[in-house]
């Protein structure tokens, strides 16, 4: 019998092209997505050393990182140009690149345009049981569907474009469980914040973590996509949670989506992929979902991270005196001071969107907090920001638009947005923002920006209080 | 990429655990289609105080890094090992790194030296006055003051920084292998080519 193996060691298997004695492999990759910011040096390096795209057909371009998120046609429209002229070169550069390259390409105007790890579930490019790469360490996300899949530099997006494959150490295996209810308020986001806060920003360097248990089951595919996304904020390179009939649902007709007979073997092909009975992990954690409260991170770090009910931290509470130091400084940066309860911290930006909490379902929980009521009067900056022009159009369709206007809210166009400072939307320096993104990093949002990571609900219940907000106060 | 052997010198005494990549380049400095000049923007807000250690008349240039854990955690640009280099570092020591940044500095040229803590601690405290010494062939950092710590490298990633070599030209030897296991898939499961879309 062969001896059981876990959903990352079959993935790993299936894609070895050539075992190296020294341990590394040559893996195969299924699937490279590519925008325009960690692509250009890629192409040039082709173009210099006079290599093609060895396979275009598993390749596929969006932009999103530089794109503005206001309007992108005029009234009667005409294209708007973009104003800033390195973006603008830098997006005009996968424009040239991509079709030069043989390479699909969704271009800024058309309707399936997007954060490209919104992008690729959304139109079944990505795949369970499928390697996916991409210039970007949130390509994490795409683990949610049961695809290995991880962020690259771009010396590996050149390889991966020259090649379609890369030299690569097997990871060691980490498990985090969640078992059992969350409680009313709590989302994908408070769990993934909750487990960084438990395993540290470092917990899951050199681990594949595989995020199990009944609460991670009870998840949609967006809720999924949403844990596996900051798998990178724990130091893990790719989540991944088990592909199973919420996973196949979900996919089934997409437009990339295998069709008829096809969709059928590749449906019985995951369902092989769970890992085995008896297979086990170099690490594993357990975490109680009745443990798990809104969350929200204090400091500068996303593992900074307490319940809503809780207060900020005294450095000296830290076990660890360089944790202590990176405390103080974080503190210091955030203008905080240690035993103020979170819930009394006014902010005054809100950003609502981002390649974690983009996707409809964080659109719905949004306006569902934010139905019938107004951002208040110190909130001077709050936007939504969709995923993609797909997702959009559905909150339109279902009237949520509406809701965050009449709130107060601006309605953006896709695109990476406030997540990280490289297009127009940017939090002012001093200032706070209740964010949905991922980092909460030093200078993420703009120079001197402070950033609470939190749940699209509790970005809402900032944006209606004007303070962070524990959610469950503002439910029926 | 240019080989890397022997680099002796200050090495920067920072030691901060958790550095991000945003912290290392931030993203405005993302914007361009070269790879040239980052050094200008790397740890751009730290060096907003002018008595940062970077541009210290005794550490301007130097050639190594001392840093915490996790060091190169957060986004995957490359970015950061182009501004490390760039700013003159061949060296980074520390007790660990994200996976992404280690495999970026390799690419550049730029050794990732994995060393404990207390060993880090020590180095910290000699890197204030005196040289520090690296060699990748034997594996060791040593000190003038007779300390010597030994580290381990992955022996692929030992032989690429020490002759320098292109990663792609060698991945281009294993053509064969590549398109046999392209042909196999494409017969076992040829529901992986994505479906055709009109547009």
């Amino acid at each position: 019998m062969n001896r059981p193996r876990t959903l990352y060691e079959k993935i790993w298997d299936a894609h070895v092209v050539e075992q190296r004695p020294d341990g590394t492999a040559l893996i195969f990759i299924d699937r490279h997505l590519v925008h325009e910011v960690t692509s250009p040096q890629a192409f040039a390096g082709l173009r210099a050393s006079g290599r093609t795209v060895r396979r275009p057909d598993l390749t596929l371009a969006v932009p999103d990182h530089n794109l503005p998120t206001t309007a992108r046609k005029d009234a009667a429209g005409n294209r708007l140009p973009i104003t800033d002229t390195e973006s603008a070169a830098q997006l005009a550069a996968l424009e040239k690149n991509a079709p030069e390259y043989g390479i699909r390409y969704i271009d800024a105007f058309a309707p399936e345009q997007g954060i490209v790890h919104v992008v690729g579930p959304e139109q079944g490019f990505s795949l369970p049981g499928t390697t996916i790469v991409c210039g970007d360490s949130h390509t994490a996300c795409h683990g949610g569907i049961g695809a290995l899949a991880f962020g690259i530099g771009t010396s590996e997006v050149e390889h991966v474009l020259a090649t379609q494959t890369l030299l690569l150490q097997p990871a060691k295996t980490m498990e985090v469980r969640v078992e059992g209810e969350v409680g009313p308020g709590v989302s994908a986001k408070d769990i993934i914040l909750h487990i960084t806060g438990t395993i540290g920003a470092a917990g899951g360097t050199g681990h594949v973590i595989e995020y199990t248990g009944s609460a991670i089951r009870a998840l949609s595919v967006e809720g999924r996509l949403t844990v596996s996304n900051m798998a990178i904020e724990g130091g893990a390179r790719a989540g991944l949670i088990a592909p199973d009939e919420t996973t196949f649902a979900y996919l089934k007709g997409r437009p990339y989506a295998p069709k008829g007979k096809d969709w059928d073997a590749a449906v019985a092909y995951w369902k092989s992929l769970a890992t085995d009975p008896g297979a086990t992990y170099d690490k594993s954690v357990v975490i109680d979902a009745a443990d798990i409260a809104p969350s929200v991170t204090w400091g500068t770090s996303p593992e900074d991270v307490v319940p809503i009910t809780g207060v900020v931290p005294d450095p000296a509470s830290f076990a660890d005196p360089s944790k202590q130091a990176a405390a103080a400084k974080s503190l210091a940066y955030m203008g905080l001071t240690p035993g103020t309860p979170m819930n009394e911290i006014p902010v005054e930006n809100i950003f609502i969107g981002s390649c974690t909490n983009s996707r409809i379902e964080d659109l719905r929980a949004a306006a569902a907090v934010l139905k019938g009521r107004h951002k208040a009067d110190n909130v001077k900056w709050a936007i939504v920001v969709p995923g993609s022009g797909l997702v959009k159009a559905q909150a339109e369709a279902e009237g949520l638009d509406r809701i965050f206007t009449e709130a107060g809210l601006e309605w953006r166009e896709p695109g990476c947005s406030a997540c990280l400072a490289m297009n127009p939307d940017k939090v002012p320096a001093g200032e706070r923002c209740a964010s949905t993104s991922n980092r909460n990093f030093v200078g993420r949002q703009g120079p001197g920006a402070r950033t609470h990571l939190v749940s699209p609900a509790m970005a809402a219940a900032a944006a209606v209080t004007g303070k962070l907000t524990d959610v469950r106060e503002l439910m029926a | 990429m240019t080989p890397i052997e022997k680099v002796e010198g200050r090495a920067i005494p920072f030691g901060l655990k958790n550095v991000d990549t945003d912290v290392i380049i931030p993203a405005h400095w993302l914007k361009t289609v070269s790879r040239e000049g980052m050094g200008q923007g790397a740890f751009e807000s730290l060096r907003a105080d002018p008595d940062n250690l970077f541009d210290s008349a005794e550490f301007k240039g130097a050639p190594i890094l001392i840093a915490g854990d996790n060091f190169g955690c957060g986004s995957s640009r490359e970015h950061a090992a182009w501004a490390l280099g760039d700013l003159g570092i061949r060296v980074v020591i520390a007790p660990s790194y994200s996976d992404i940044f280690s495999g970026n500095a390799v690419k550049n040229g730029i050794l990732p030296v994995v060393l404990p803590q207390a060993a880090i601690d020590r180095l910290m405290e000699v890197a204030k006055t005196d040289p520090v010494h690296v060699d990748l062939d034997t594996q060791t950092v040593t000190t003038p003051f007779q300390d010597r710590f030994t580290f381990e490298i992955d022996p692929f990633r030992k032989m690429c920084l020490l002759g320098g070599l292109d990663e792609i030209s060698l991945t281009e030897k294993s053509g064969a292998a590549i398109s046999a296991y392209e042909a196999k898939i494409a017969q076992t499961q040829p529901w992986l080519q994505p479906a055709t879309v009109e547009s």
